[in-house]
């Protein structure tokens, strides 16, 4: 073979793999920005943290008054003789909104029966651990501030968290 | 007769029937061969393909619900609209306002039995060791269509936009949260960071990408609306042709043992 033929070859195929490197690339690109186009930026969901009033605009109770108001923004406010709690409304065995009874004082999911004290401790169903709670504060005017971005497991320790309490001593 | 004649020599039915009557072995070849969709059919069916208490004629049920959900949902079509202020009126409204109030009953028990079907489907198949060389390929294709039907099912649940619809959502797709690595709660998901920053997390995992949003909501219900009705569609039929080409080509429909 002589040594135009060889150089005109492995040009050749120089040529054919940059192209077939160029096309493969495009197409992994290509792929990827279909699969990046599903998943968007924003989704307009409500934001995460928000206010819900006065502390005196609670009622209390030594086991805890649930205050269902914030319900479609996925918290029940609970207000103790010695402070605030926030529930998490999604049931811990596969995310149902449970519904609370007052006359029984549980929450019970409609889903498959999970029950949880008005504390957020499961006793009954399938629910493997409590509700979860979330950050509450209060903020600079004096109104009570929820951070669902923040949330503390009892199954982890983290109720012992001063952040997921509000002390204040609760007085007629 | 020599209208018939006209008929038959005239280009329009020469351009559609490229062969003469099929009264002979020549004939019939070519019928075969100038059909796209008599290529997907076996040249042959035994006589046991055809016996009820062989097949128990459960692939052809399943084709033929399919074609009845297809012809059923393109109908719905018309009227259904994917949007949370519309949907659920929309299907009150398909049976109480437009004409022929039991289409969405009709597509509703179409998918059910279609369930039913192609689990009894296999479940012959596996009885009769249809699953064997040469035909392990193509009862693999057919997993891939029971986890097609399945899915089809699961993405028409939400559609009607009730609260069976939502939370029988809600729950099943919390399943996706334990996907490992890609889910925000499977394992293996929490080694994938940058540094501190998760790269797994509730607004970026594979559920998130199944609801479009963090809850089942408005993005939810046109995702579950479009892999319902054009996706899921897509792939089930592109593999059904498969499915069917590959039983002619493993010899037709398997005789008994």
């Amino acid at each position: 073979m002589s040594e135009t033929n060889d150089k005109g070859r492995r040009s050749f195929l120089a040529a054919v793999s940059t192209g077939w490197a160029l096309f493969t690339a495009a197409s992994v690109a290509g792929l990827g920005m279909c699969v990046r186009f599903l998943f968007p930026n924003d989704t307009f969901e409500p934001a995460t943290k928000f206010k819900v009033g006065y502390p005196d605009e609670f009622a209390a109770s030594n086991a805890g008054v649930v205050d269902k108001r914030y319900k479609t923004r996925g918290i029940w406010i609970v207000r103790t003789l010695d402070g605030f709690f926030v529930l998490s409304t999604v049931c811990t065995h596969l995310g149902c909104t449970p519904n609370w009874l007052e006359t029984e004082k549980k929450f019970k999911c409609p889903c498959h029966g999970s029950g949880f004290y008005s504390s957020g401790i499961n006793f009954e169903g399938p629910a493997p651990r409590p509700l979860e709670r979330f950050k509450v504060s209060l903020a600079a005017d004096g109104q009570l501030e929820i951070d669902k971005g923040k949330k503390y497991q009892q199954e982890k320790g983290q109720w012992d968290d001063p952040d997921s309490f509000l002390k204040m001593e609760y007085s007629v | 007769m020599s209208l018939m004649k006209f008929i038959t020599d005239s280009q329009i039915w020469k351009s559609i029937f490229r062969h003469k009557y099929p009264d002979n072995p020549r004939d019939q070849a070519l019928a075969v061969l100038s059909n796209v969709f008599l290529h997907l059919h076996p040249i042959k069916v035994r006589k046991s393909g055809v016996r009820m208490s062989f097949t128990w004629c459960m692939g052809g049920l399943t084709f033929f619900l399919f074609l009845v959900e297809t012809i059923t949902g393109v109908l719905l079509m018309f009227y259904y609209r994917p949007v949370v202020e519309y949907a659920y009126n929309d299907i009150k409204a398909l049976r109480d306002h437009v004409p022929i109030g039991i289409m969405r009953e009709l597509h509703r028990w179409g998918a059910h039995l279609m369930v039913i079907t192609v689990w009894l489907h296999m479940l012959r198949v596996f009885l009769t060791g249809s699953y064997k060389p040469p035909r392990e390929f193509n009862w693999n294709v057919g997993v891939i269509l029971l986890v097609l039907t399945l899915l089809l099912s699961f993405t028409g649940y939400l559609l009607p936009w009730d609260q069976l619809a939502i939370w029988a959502i809600t729950v099943g797709t919390n399943m996706a949260r334990a996907t490992p690595i890609m889910g925000h709660e499977g394992p293996g998901a929490a080694f994938i960071q940058l540094g501190d920053v998760s790269l797994v997390t509730a607004g970026s995992d594979v559920r998130f990408g199944l609801l479009g949003s963090k809850t089942v909501g408005a993005a939810t219900l046109l995702r579950f609306y479009v892999l319902h009705c054009i996706a899921v569609p897509l792939g089930a039929g592109l593999l059904i042709a498969v499915h069917f080409w590959r039983v002619r080509k493993d010899g037709g429909i398997s005789g008994p043992m």
